[in-house]
């Protein structure tokens, strides 16, 4: 009976998906009804939770069954253009990363969204769901058409997210720079399609995956979509308006643009490198693994010397946008050397890294929210202590940024410890000089690593350890039921892959199979990874977990038993200094400090020293992107020069303007003839 | 090949004759100051395009172009010139005259334009089937009259009178080349042209009380700075 429903629900998949993308809009609507009411967010959005449950589920069946792929053809559209909708491994995997982070926020934002806070929290549900909609359309897309609406859709759906807060004039200007970058990122993603389809004039997928394209149009296809999608990703250059939007948007709508919305990118990046292009030059692999490992590196050291918590995220996100791409890099430089088995792995690690980042950047985004909600406080300098405050919030958090860090027993480890593994098969490629350079990007993603845990020491502690910094903070309130049920949720998920990293690597290994026909060697134990051999390297979650909880319990009683025996509780660093309070702690800044020092060619510092004289000395230190003012001002600049040139066209006479179309009729007639 | 009705020569000299007639008031509405006159030349446009419609309907037995020159008749010679009389009767705008570039400048530029309209027609008017193909050359023209003398007026109600003028011309280049759109269009842009002059009045009132003048000169100072 249930064997029997399973297989009808498997073979109707992208139909039951479709009524779960029609149910999400059906619940935005529904919130409209009733705008400001604070029944809207507490019984829609759990019902959106549930949804997202529901994909992830459909979304794993489809991949457990290991069917090729369901196609449908809606019969929506522009006239003799229906939309195609697909689904296959690839579209399944990243609607799994959708489902089971997108239930954790939706059941989160449950809990967080409040009226007054900007947008009433109907029309709030509305621009949410639609977001989470649109965002799943984006990825069953068939056709160039479908894709684009999809994607403009996503687009604005989240910028009128991330302005809820639209009377602040920063907010707005945020949220400007956010459209405008991810409409430039729009027209370059137009712009690959339309070379794509390679004279066919058929904006359907299979059409542009049979085109036979030159060498020269497929490398400008594939740079367009590394522009397109590298704009949405946030990759360095492209990257600045993440660190702008993040501290903008409300917790959630950052928890789920970069935990799900940067990952569309990745997939488009996927769709079109390798199943629209069929992966062709190595170079391409090249290009996109140096890309990805500067974006790692500069998003870690940008990370380490910001003072908001949120614009530290975001600049974290920046890092893990990087690796993913690495990975995907690293996997096209195999795959067009031949090496497929390598080639599954770096693509297996960038697919598991881009599941993690969704589960613990999400994570960690929402207890900003929380701490936000319960302190008023974004900035670094005025939190600290909140772990006493806030105990769910706080261990929640602890899940995250060890997952995050990279540090086993979590899941953060398994996808960054299997792209080390395949980095060190490079010198296998049979081209000189790559073979001897691309061993260097493991060390670079290692200083990554290195630095990312480095961030996230810093987060951590400023706001959770310590004292608090500011009186105020004594009134914090820990997250009530539904956030809590949100958190649990997320940093269940990070626990369970890092324990049990087979649940993220055999959906992963499906897309591989289907998109390079190879994948890693399966073992027979769900504890086990072994990527290429046992005898090479194996990692197994459960015994590291049951090591670390071995030797700290151990250790614990040890230190309980023998050596003290008593307990005593002092304020935090107090180091048996008589006098103590929170000023004399490490502040965020200090913290940084070193980095900034070491890093300094990468920062524009302004730095104000206070004079030995002065009664109330202030330190001042303002950090700023160098690729801000050496990119976009010009840009900038130029646009405005432009702007002003044609200004002088707008004389103010009608009579001019009358001329102007009169003379362009005479121009474009003169042409006729 | 299409064939013709037989065409009698006369009949094809009087419509050339009023193609000529309606050119020349082109060129008479372009050089005329006064607001009143120049209503008056475009009722008699409206007149002649009536008949001329009427005689190529006649030779060419397609009824349906009676109807459209009937439509011609109340719309264009009655009903628009009766609005924007007591229109300028009541903004007071009757003797209003208006300072222009140059005429006899003008009047060399439109004849430019004639050159260049029949230029432009002659390929155009090869591939027409009509009998009346000759004449597209002078409705090209009539309309870039109508369009010159829209960017050489300063006053808004002659703005408008140029705007449907220019109209007349698209009507009369369709009845020449293609034996006249279809019911369906015709009737729509009829009504376009009423409902556009009623808006347009409209607006006559609203810009004269906020400058408190006609003359569009001062809505210079609306552009950005």
């Amino acid at each position: 009976m249930i064997s029997a429903l399973a297989s009808t629900v498997v073979q109707h998949d992208l139909r039951w998906l479709l009524l779960l993308i029609c149910a999400w809009g059906g619940i935005g609507l529904a919130g409209m009804l009733r705008q400001r009411s604070l029944l809207v967010v507490r019984v829609l959005f759990p019902l959106g939770s549930l949804t997202c449950l529901l994909v992830a589920i459909l979304a794993g069946v489809f991949l457990a069954s290991g069917q090729a792929s369901q196609a449908m053809v809606l019969p929506l559209g522009l006239p003799d253009l229906p939309f195609h909708l697909r689904l296959d491994a690839l579209s399944a995997f990243f609607l799994l990363i959708l489902g089971v982070a997108g239930a954790g926020i939706s059941i989160f934002s449950a809990g967080y969204f409040r009226v007054g806070e900007g947008t009433s929290p109907g029309l709030m549900g509305l621009q949410y769901h639609l977001f989470l909609a649109s965002m799943a359309v984006v990825l069953l897309a068939d056709d160039a058409y479908l894709f684009m609406v999809a994607w403009e859709t996503m687009a604005l759906s989240s910028y009128f997210l991330v302005t809820s807060q639209h009377r602040i004039p920063e907010i707005r200007r945020a949220g400007f720079l956010y459209l405008l970058i991810a409409h430039v990122g729009a027209i370059c993603i137009l712009l690959c399609f339309g070379v794509l389809q390679g004279g066919s004039w058929l904006f359907i997928f299979d059409a542009m995956r049979s085109a036979t394209l030159t060498p020269l149009l497929a490398s400008t296809a594939f740079l367009l979509a590394l522009l397109g999608f590298g704009a949405k990703a946030g990759l360095v250059p492209m990257h600045v308006w993440l660190p702008e939007a993040h501290p903008a948007a409300p917790s959630p709508v950052s928890a789920m643009m970069s935990g799900l919305m940067l990952k569309t990118a990745v997939y488009g990046m996927l769709r079109v490198s390798f199943d629209l292009l069929h992966v062709r030059f190595w170079q391409w692999g090249v290009l996109l693994l140096a890309l990805g490992l500067f974006s790692a590196l500069y998003g870690a050291i940008f990370a380490a010397v910001q003072t908001d918590m949120k614009r530290l995220l975001a600049y974290s996100s920046i890092e893990n946008v990087g690796i993913i791409f690495a990975g995907i890099g690293l996997s096209i430089l195999f795959e067009t050397c031949n090496l497929h088995l390598f080639a599954a792995l770096a693509l297996c690690a960038a697919l598991v890294h881009s599941l993690n980042h969704a589960l613990f950047k999400s994570l960690l985004f929402l207890t900003t929210g929380s701490v936000l909600h319960a302190t008023k406080q974004r900035n670094l300098g005025k939190l600290g202590g909140l772990i006493r405050r806030m105990p769910w919030v706080a261990s929640m958090a602890l899940v995250g940024t060890l997952a995050i860090a990279g540090l086993p027993p979590l899941n953060g480890f398994v996808s960054e410890w299997l792209l080390l593994q395949s980095f060190l098969f490079t010198p296998e490629i049979p081209h000189e000089f790559v073979n001897m350079f691309v061993p260097l990007g493991a060390a670079v993603l290692a200083l990554t690593a290195a630095l990312a845990a480095y961030v996230m020491v810093k987060f951590y502690g400023v706001v959770f350890l310590g004292q608090p910094r500011e009186a105020s903070l004594a009134d914090a309130h820990d997250a009530n039921l539904l956030e809590r049920l949100g958190l649990v949720w997320l940093a269940l998920g990070c626990i369970l892959i890092g324990v049990m990293p087979q649940l993220a690597l055999r959906p992963a290994s499906a897309v591989t199979r289907k998109l390079l026909g190879q994948s890693i060697l399966p073992t027979g134990s769900i504890w086990w990874i072994a990527p290429i051999a046992p005898k090479q390297a194996s990692y197994s979650g459960l015994i590291m977990l049951l090591g670390i909880v071995g030797v700290v319990g151990i250790t614990f009683l040890l230190v309980r038993l023998l050596a003290h025996g008593r307990t005593r509780r002092v304020a935090t660093w107090d180091c048996g200094y008589p006098y103590q309070n929170a000023r004399m702690q490490d502040t965020a800044e200090g913290f940084g400090q070193p980095i900034r020092h070491m890093f300094g060619t990468f920062f524009r510092m302004e730095r104000d020293l206070p004079a030995p004289e002065e009664s109330s000395p202030h330190y001042r230190i303002r950090i700023e992107d160098r690729l801000w003012h050496a990119i976009y001002q010009p840009i900038a600049r130029a646009v405005q020069w432009l702007a002003d040139v044609v200004g002088v066209l707008q004389g103010g006479s009608l009579s001019i303007y009358l001329l102007y179309s009169f003379l362009t009729l005479i121009v474009l007639l003169v042409f006729v003839l | 090949m299409h064939l013709l009705h037989p065409f009698t020569v006369p009949v094809i000299n009087v419509l050339n004759l009023l193609a000529a007639c309606l050119l020349l008031l082109s060129f008479a509405m372009l050089s005329r100051r006064r607001t009143q006159r120049l209503i008056t030349l475009f009722a008699w446009q409206g007149g002649i395009l009536c008949l001329s419609t009427s005689l190529v309907a006649y030779s060419s037995g397609l009824h349906e172009l009676y109807y459209s020159a009937a439509l011609t008749l109340l719309l264009k010679v009655i009903t628009l010139p009766l609005i924007l009389r007591r229109l300028i009767y009541r903004l007071g705008a009757e003797w209003d005259s208006e300072t222009m570039v140059n005429i006899p400048v003008t009047m060399l530029a439109g004849l430019m334009l004639v050159i260049f309209a029949f230029g432009l027609a002659q390929p155009i008017s090869m591939m027409a089937t009509t009998i009346t193909r000759n004449m597209l050359g002078i409705a090209l023209a009539v309309i870039l009259l109508s369009f010159l003398m829209m960017i050489t007026r300063r006053k808004a109600v002659t703005q408008v009178i140029g705007f449907l003028a220019m109209e007349n011309g698209l009507f009369f280049a369709a009845t020449s080349a293609t034996y006249g759109m279809p019911m369906v269009i015709e009737l729509g842009i009829a009504l376009d042209v009423l409902v556009g002059v009623f808006i347009l009045g409209l607006f006559f009132f609203q810009i004269r009380e906020q400058f408190e003048s006609l003359d569009l000169r001062n809505m210079e100072n609306l552009k950005e700075e």
